[in-house]
């Protein structure tokens, strides 16, 4: 029996804090610093960096107050950041549609099962592609790199999907994106930077490959495998257009169709007529506020605690080159 | 061994044929040595049979799928098309007046976007490095990540809001003297209205690369160029912006890349027909091409043609940049 205790031989690269941290680290002082220019400049500095903080998050507000204020203020053209007619009516109206919590679970499902496959997939053929012994790796590597630069576009994608049978099914939101060459390149240069005499020694054991993926590699990767999850269920969690374009069935749509469905009822590209009537886009204005606002809200809640492990997650890519 | 068969999964780049006795000699050791790799290895190459696949299947099959751009399809029939027709398709969109209006859309935009998207995080990521107080900082790092993470469902849905007759920009137009302007419905605000969104979900998270690449610069050298009698702006010229130069130009070469593939996603969720004069796309006018007019052939030459051309940019782009100034992707 092999075991590992992770905490002493995990390189310095796993701990996503670390990463962090020195990314965070203030530039040692370079000397004295007091010319008046200097002074200035950080002063100016300083409105610059709050303005991009205001900008950024000025949409966000701007969303939940509108969310919650009367249609008649919005219409009226006065509602900025604070809310005018405070009510919750339309949060009951939205929450109490139950299409839209059918979307919203299918959103949650089928981020898990893509992820699931995905990590399995990208797991696996990353350890492979960090063993530089093997034989034909530069051949599979290059299979892989490729697809980065060049692939075969919307229309084929759409006719192969189609006659594989896979329109209205979860699959055509799964498996054409199971394995993302860039997260592959990060994993495959996280494993190649563990230490070999591991493995060697396990393998000594009389461990078999699959028994040191599960046993040795996966356990001693689990920040980064943290990370990889992240980056994936981020993505599909987010994803819109191959649901848009596969399914048809209302009940199958994630949420960000859900969404994008009622805000391209006034001006989406499909609906040539309705693009000059703009009462319809008045009348459900605080509507879309409030589905905006609840299609956000997961990832704003859980943003700021996994924040730093995308972070490591690029920096990781970024060693790569 | 009879047939030339490679056998396992591993494809094997084909053996150029060379003179007959060399080359046999060369291919039986290569056989060989494939199979002690395959007795070898054998539970590594199995771990890669199913990503394999995938990647024949999602990813080179479309590849030859792009065929239907020289064939008659027919929907329901075979994914690479009923006969052969030539050059049909791309004649007919070399002589389309829609298309080299599109494509000219796609330029414009595509430069736009580089020129604005690219310097902006250098630019941001410069003056965080500048900030003393590091709570300070790390707040405006994490708040100028966050747009990033939203779907572009959710950001379009943001500016058509911001962007509507009682949103913002109109409420300031309004406090301003001015009439309100149904932006989303003129084609000369498309642009701006693109780039902006643009820079405000990709510009924070674009200084992640940078402020790392900033923190490896020596310190040793600010204190030769001080010495040397360098101000900070001269500091920074000549000790900072040399030292992220790598990243500057792997950054640039991965957006010379993506150049033609212009945000096809954003736009087809915040174009309409008003503003298709200067909104439409290469990549929404194909879109439209197959999904509104059925004529999937003509859409997918359209489709092989952007391809090449972001191929051939990325590939460009990496040599000039090898030739002058020695970083490369690969």
């Amino acid at each position: 029996m092999v075991t590992v205790d992770s905490s002493t031989v995990e390189p310095e690269t796993v701990e996503p804090g670390k990463a962090v941290e020195r990314l965070n680290r203030p530039r040692r002082r370079r000397g004295i610093q007091t010319t008046r220019g200097y002074r200035v400049f950080q002063v100016v500095n300083a409105v610059v960096l709050t303005g991009v903080v205001v900008v950024t998050l000025y949409p966000f507000l701007n969303i939940v107050a509108r969310s919650l204020s009367d249609e008649a203020y919005i219409i009226a053209g006065e509602v900025s950041l604070v809310p005018r007619g405070f009510n919750i009516d339309t949060y009951q109206l939205v929450m109490s549609d139950s299409l839209f919590w059918t979307n919203y679970r299918n959103t949650v499902v089928y981020t898990v099962v893509a992820t699931a496959i995905a990590m399995v997939m990208t797991t696996c053929f990353a350890y492979v592609l960090s063993k530089h012994h093997l034989k034909g790796r530069t051949v599979l590597i290059g299979i892989a790199v490729f697809t980065m630069f060049f692939n075969g576009g919307l229309i084929p994608n759409y006719v192969l999907i189609s006659s594989l049978g896979m329109t209205n099914t979860i699959w055509a939101i799964v498996l054409p994106n199971a394995i993302s060459v860039f997260n592959l390149l990060v994993m495959k240069a996280f494993f190649e930077s563990l230490p070999v005499e591991l493995e060697e020694a396990a393998a000594v054991d009389g461990l078999n490959t699959y028994g040191i993926l599960l046993r040795i590699v996966i356990p001693l990767s689990k920040a980064l495998i943290a990370t990889m999850v992240l980056f994936y269920a981020v993505s599909f969690w987010n994803s819109w257009f191959a649901a848009f374009l596969y399914m048809d069935r209302q009940d199958l749509l994630p949420v960000t169709v859900y969404l994008r469905n009622l805000i391209a009822g006034a001006v989406g590209a499909e609906n040539v007529g309705a693009v000059s009537e703009a009462n319809e886009v008045q009348a459900e204005a605080t509507l879309k506020a409030v589905t905006i606002v609840l299609t956000t809200l997961p990832i704003l809640l859980v943003y700021p605690f996994v924040q730093r492990y995308f972070v490591s997650g690029v920096m990781l890519g970024a060693v790569k080159g | 061994m009879s047939a030339p068969t490679t056998t396992g999964p591993p494809p094997v780049a084909a053996e150029p044929a060379g003179p007959a006795p060399g080359a046999r000699r060369r291919t039986r050791k290569h056989r060989r040595s494939w199979r002690q790799a395959l007795r070898r290895d054998w539970q590594l190459y199995s771990l890669a049979i199913l990503p394999l696949l995938f990647f024949l299947v999602f990813r080179y099959l479309p590849m030859l799928g792009n065929v239907i751009a020289f064939r008659r399809f027919q929907p329901g029939g075979s994914i690479f098309g009923e006969y052969w027709v030539g050059l049909r398709y791309v004649k007919m969109f070399l002589t389309d007046p829609t298309f080299w209006e599109v494509f000219t859309n796609t330029l414009i935009l595509g430069t736009l976007t580089l020129i604005v998207c690219f310097p902006l995080p250098i630019v941001l990521a410069l003056l965080l490095n500048e900030v003393r107080t590091r709570r300070l900082k790390r707040f405006v790092q994490s708040v100028s990540y966050l747009p990033h993470f939203l779907s572009i469902v959710i950001v379009a849905a943001m500016v058509m809001q911001l962007l509507s007759t009682d949103g913002t920009v109109n409420q300031i137009v309004q406090a301003t003297g001015g009439d309100p302007v149904p932006f989303l419905q003129r084609p000369e605000w498309f642009r701006t209205i693109y780039v902006s969104s643009e820079v405000w979900q990709t510009v924070g998270w674009g200084t992640i690369l940078y402020l790392a690449a900033l923190t490896t610069i020596d310190d040793n050298l600010y204190e030769a160029a001080r010495i040397d009698g360098a101000n900070r702006w001269r500091q920074t010229w000549h000790v900072t912006l040399p030292g992220i130069r790598p990243t500057m130009v792997t950054l640039l070469i991965l957006n010379i890349g993506t150049f033609m593939a212009v945000g096809f996603e954003k736009i087809l969720l915040l174009y309409n027909p008003l503003t298709y004069p200067t909104a439409d796309v290469i990549s929404t006018y194909l879109f439209r091409m197959a999904f509104q007019s059925s004529n999937f052939s003509y859409a997918a030459a359209i489709g092989l043609f952007e391809a090449v051309i972001g191929l051939a940019l990325i590939l460009s782009a990496n040599a000039i940049s090898r030739r002058t100034v020695g970083t490369s992707l690969w």
